[in-house]
């Protein structure tokens, strides 16, 4: 059985006493990239949340690498190899690009390699390096998705969790970030990717999860992209 | 030439406040806590001068600076990081208990009448220049003022502990998701914040030599004042608030003499309200904000 980089098992999120995620079990093998599409409130979001301590686990726990990381703090979570892109990019208009890229590195285990992956990520993308010294206010919804992403790269993560990167893009802007996560992926780092775009993401993910009513419903392959029934059944189950 | 004089009174005090709102807008900025107890702090090193002023003046301003950066730090530990998940209504009113509680341990222990500090003593001698006659006490505040206030915008714009500060203070959630240790950054404001603090304490007692009890009390009602005419939302405006307040305080006592000066605070206060109704969002605030209360 090859090694599980990121496990959930019976993961359970509670607002009060609405239950947005039940009962979860997922299991994400090293350097893989799985999909996970829903309706609004299916739990996806509440599920990234969980996974890295910003909201806390009801019941069930949160594996990584096999060791359980349930109830520690995000930044802990962070500095065990867990990148998070929120939703809404949430980075720091006020800041310039260079300084949002620096706190990326606030996770880093270890400050060797920095400049290499500085070049990894400005080769990932280019508008970004040419944007060093502007705010983050300053950049267009595209570079502030890639400004995102670059600066969850440079923890050097082994898991990075991805909230709707596409949202608010224009369709070439969301070519262009799949294109990088794919790039990212083939450097070895294992993906968890939440989307509203159903079928871009069966299509790019190596498995795709469907959820609704905060539970899993359903387990798509890249080969289910275009059976749109299956998909529209899916998200109306 | 006495306009001129007072003026530079006004620029010295107007810098101790600045140093006090600072103080205070570090800890807001990362736990967006009004800490009242802050006086208090202030305070603690103001009495600590006292307890050792028999020892060398060195001594004396590194013990208060010890104590008073001891306090800042176990205060957040013990007093305010159990409560840091609890509403910000609760928080305000631990930093009331809390203010409360050490004027209380002050008046048992030191009594409610004041204990002159003689510390820095000499400082109170003027220097005549070009007809002015400027006590060095204002000159130090002056340069002390300034090169804390230059010390502090350099630690958050150019260190890592200040980067991570500046993001915590912007979006705490975020900046913990990508790895910012919360409770380093926290304890790092506190840090700070006490350092400014115990600056004022010596600043403070060698302008005003009596300390008593709620010494602190004025001097963070004043700074708070300043921060919100500033404007709470950035730490170079509240910087500014806190320095006009010092300034206008300096400036209309100058012009008041005997028993007006009794109405000097009404004054400044009823200057906060006339700016305040002017520019709800503080005087150096870019937007100003608009709030439905009712």
């Amino acid at each position: 059985m090859p090694d599980a980089m990121l496990e959930l098992e019976g993961l359970e999120v509670r607002y009060g006493v609405v239950a947005a995620v039940r009962a979860l079990d997922l299991r994400i093998e090293r350097g893989e990239l799985v999909g996970l599409i829903g309706p609004n409130g299916a739990g996806k979001s509440s599920t990234l949340l969980a996974i890295m301590g910003v909201v806390p686990v009801a019941r069930g726990e949160v594996r990584l690498r096999g060791v359980s990381i349930t109830g520690r703090a995000p930044e802990a979570i962070a500095r065990a190899g867990i990148s998070l892109v929120p939703e809404g990019r949430h980075i720091f208009a006020g800041l310039t690009v260079e300084e949002n890229l620096r706190l990326g590195r606030a996770a880093r285990r270890d400050a060797n390699g920095v400049e290499a992956d500085l070049r990894r990520v400005y080769g990932l993308f280019p508008a970004i390096a040419g944007s060093l010294s502007r705010q983050g206010s300053a950049l267009s919804g595209g570079q502030q998705q890639q400004l995102a992403i670059a600066r969850a790269l440079l923890a050097r993560p082994d898991v990075l969790l991805l909230d709707e990167p596409s949202l608010g893009l224009a369709p070439t802007v969301v070519e262009s970030v799949f294109a990088a996560l794919e790039e990212v992926r083939a450097q070895g780092v294992t993906i968890l990717l939440v989307e509203q775009r159903a079928q871009v993401t069966v299509s790019t993910a190596d498995r795709t999860y469907v959820l609704a009513n905060g539970e899993l419903r359903l387990s798509l392959t890249p080969a289910d992209a275009n059976d749109t029934a299956r998909l529209a059944a899916a998200y109306l189950s | 030439m006495s306009t001129l004089q007072a003026l530079v009174d006004a620029v010295a005090l107007g810098s101790i406040y600045a140093l006090v709102a600072v103080g205070i807008g570090l800890v807001f900025g990362v736990l967006r806590l009004i800490n009242f107890a802050y006086g208090e702090l202030i305070t603690a090193g103001a009495y600590t001068l006292w307890v050792l002023r028999s020892l060398p003046a060195v001594v004396a301003i590194l013990a208060c600076f010890a104590v008073v950066v001891s306090l800042s730090l176990l205060l957040e530990r013990v007093a305010f990081r159990p409560l840091r998940k609890a509403t910000p209504a609760t928080m305000l009113i631990a930093t009331f208990a809390v203010s409360y509680l050490l004027q209380s341990i002050y008046l048992l222990v030191f009594g409610s009448l004041g204990n002159s500090v003689s510390t820095l003593a000499g400082l109170q001698q003027a220097v005549d220049l070009g007809g002015l006659r400027i006590r060095w006490i204002t000159i130090v505040s002056l340069a002390c003022g300034s090169l804390l206030l230059i010390g502090t915008a350099i630690l958050l714009g150019r260190t890592s502990i200040g980067l991570h500060m500046r993001a915590a203070a912007t979006d705490f959630q975020t900046a913990r998701v990508l790895g910012v240790r919360a409770n380093r950054v926290i304890a790092f404001a506190f840090l700070v914040s006490g350092v400014l603090a115990a600056s004022v304490s010596v600043l403070f007692t060698v302008q005003n030599s009596l300390v008593t009890p709620d010494l602190g009390v004025p001097i963070t009602i004043f700074a708070l004042v300043g921060v919100v005419v500033g404007g709470l939302d950035r730490l170079w405006t509240a910087t500014l608030g806190g320095f006009a307040i010092g300034f206008a305080y300096s400036l209309l006592g100058d012009k008041l003499s005997g028993e007006a000066r009794v109405y000097l605070p009404s004054l400044v206060f009823g200057l906060v309200i006339v700016v305040l109704l002017l520019r709800p969002g503080g005087l150096f605030a870019g937007q100003p904000r608009s709030v439905e209360r009712v």
